[in-house]
């Protein structure tokens, strides 16, 4: 079992001491030879504009999408679940592995960035303390789409079959609970 | 400092990218078609700062809104050291980010900014472990190395870079006594001197910043530890801006693989003239301790 981190940009490193602590091995993935070398993939937080840009650049988009059709479990974390949304501000989006709508920056600038208290019933936990940054705000657009966690009415974490993604960054806390779920998928 | 988990999260959002100089909305657009993750708007870049020898002030608001209209990834802006009531105007008009920055003219000569009680997150500049604890302590939430803006010449940002490397390599070997005899010396609370100590690291983001000039450069700086690169004047004052952008973020990305650097070195015109320490009147990084 290897565990993928989408190294273009980002915070993928921060994933790191979670997967350490669950005992997985792991591999900074920057070309489709990486691709291949993997059971599951995380797309990081970080600028979603420049992960884009570079998974196309590099040739890695349809090979990706391939891998996630092909049953590949993949996690967006906040600028990743951008990456693998079917809409972006209305318009088609990168990869468009999960049938959500999504708007980026819908809650604000920095200065608008929260920090939420939210319920997670899938881990019995309440007052979950979700970070969220120039968040992205989801819509659900097919009703296969499960919502584990809502802020507000707006799901904050998603899942569909083996993608899952989350407008928070839960690899800035100390807990692994979502790192443990991402690798039972 | 409510907002501190938030925004040292936010600055890890930065990492293994590259924050660029930019002084108008169509170099706003060209940073952020190359692959920028962030851009600094400013009115002038270092290079022309220092030529032109006069004082230099936080930009134009209206200057500063045009790029955060423009484009979708964060807006940095420049602050003058010291001058809080700069960094007060950037926070209301909702600015991402907030450097206190050596390139323009020192507000205070004696403090720097008292970052904590601001909700905006801060980057400032350092030259070795000392400056960086005093900044982390104000309440930055991201530092970098002050190198020599607008010079082309990337030795003091590797000497900064080494500086603080070797500080940290240091405190590992210390007992107690030595730890607190430091945390006086640098002016610095000694449990945020033992923080650091058990990390290795800075308990920050830390950048490398200041005569970036060439992919090789910013590769450099990435093999010597930095979490990402910020480029100012090396874009814009070399000939072809837009590739010399793209070539940049993608030795960012592909530091450790020296047949790719190849790949993306080739064929980039001149990059901006540089100078030597021995010509400079003005030594930027002299400026706020």
């Amino acid at each position: 079992m290897k565990v993928g981190l989408l190294g273009l940009q980002g915070a993928f490193l921060d994933h790191i001491p979670h997967f350490d602590h669950l005992g997985v091995a792991h591999t900074i993935v920057r070309d489709n030879k990486g691709l291949d070398e993997i059971d599951c993939l995380v797309i990081p937080g970080g600028e979603s504009t420049v992960m884009s840009k570079f998974l196309k650049e590099f040739g890695m988009l349809s090979h990706l999408k391939d891998c996630i059709a092909g049953g590949m479990p993949v996690w967006g974390v906040c600028a990743g679940s951008i990456l693998l949304a079917e809409t972006v501000d209305g318009e088609p989006g990168t990869l468009g592995s999960l049938p959500i709508k999504i708007t980026r920056n819908a809650y604000g600038r920095q200065i608008d960035s929260r920090r939420h208290l939210i319920d997670i019933p899938l881990f019995g936990r309440h007052d979950f303390q979700a970070v969220f940054i120039r968040a992205p705000r989801i819509e659900v657009t097919d009703n296969k789409v499960v919502v584990h966690a809502v802020l507000g009415e707006d799901p904050v974490f998603v899942q569909k079959g083996s993608v899952m993604a989350t407008t928070f960054h839960p690899e800035l806390n100390e807990d692994h609970q979502f790192h443990e779920y991402f690798l039972s998928l | 400092m409510a907002r501190e988990r938030l925004n040292k999260g936010f600055a890890e959002m930065f990492k293994n990218g590259v924050i660029m100089d930019v002084t108008n909305v169509e170099q706003s657009r060209i940073a952020e078609e190359a692959g920028a993750c962030a851009v600094m708007a400013l009115e002038r870049v270092p290079s022309d700062i220092r030529s032109d020898g006069q004082v230099a002030r936080m930009s134009d608001p209206a200057m500063i809104q045009s790029i955060m209209d423009a484009v979708t990834i964060p807006v940095m802006a420049k602050v003058r050291i010291g001058h809080f009531m700069e960094a007060r105007i950037l926070q209301a008009m909702g600015v991402d980010f907030v450097d206190e920055s050596e390139v323009l003219t020192p507000a205070d000569e004696a403090r720097h900014v008292d970052k904590s009680q601001f909700e905006v997150p801060f980057v400032c500049g350092a030259r070795n472990l000392g400056e960086a604890l005093r900044r982390i302590d104000e309440g930055a939430v991201m530092v970098r190395t002050k190198g020599e803006a607008g010079t082309g010449n990337i030795v003091n940002a590797v000497t900064h870079s080494r500086a603080i490397t070797e500080e940290l390599q240091a405190l590992k070997g210390m007992d107690e006594h030595q730890l607190s005899q430091l945390a006086g010396e640098m002016r610095v609370p000694i449990l945020l001197v033992k923080e650091t100590r058990d990390l290795g690291r800075l308990s920050v983001v830390n950048f490398a910043a200041g005569g970036i000039a060439t992919p090789a450069d910013s590769a450099l700086m990435m093999a010597m530890g930095s979490d990402g690169v910020f480029v100012g004047s090396g874009i814009f004052k070399s000939e072809t801006p837009a590739k010399m952008a793209h070539a940049i973020v993608q030795s960012v990305i592909h530091y450790q693989d020296p047949a790719k650097l190849v790949e993306i070195s080739k064929g980039l015109g001149s990059a901006m003239i540089g100078l030597e320490n021995s010509a400079l009147d003005v030594k930027m990084a002299e400026r706020g301790v």
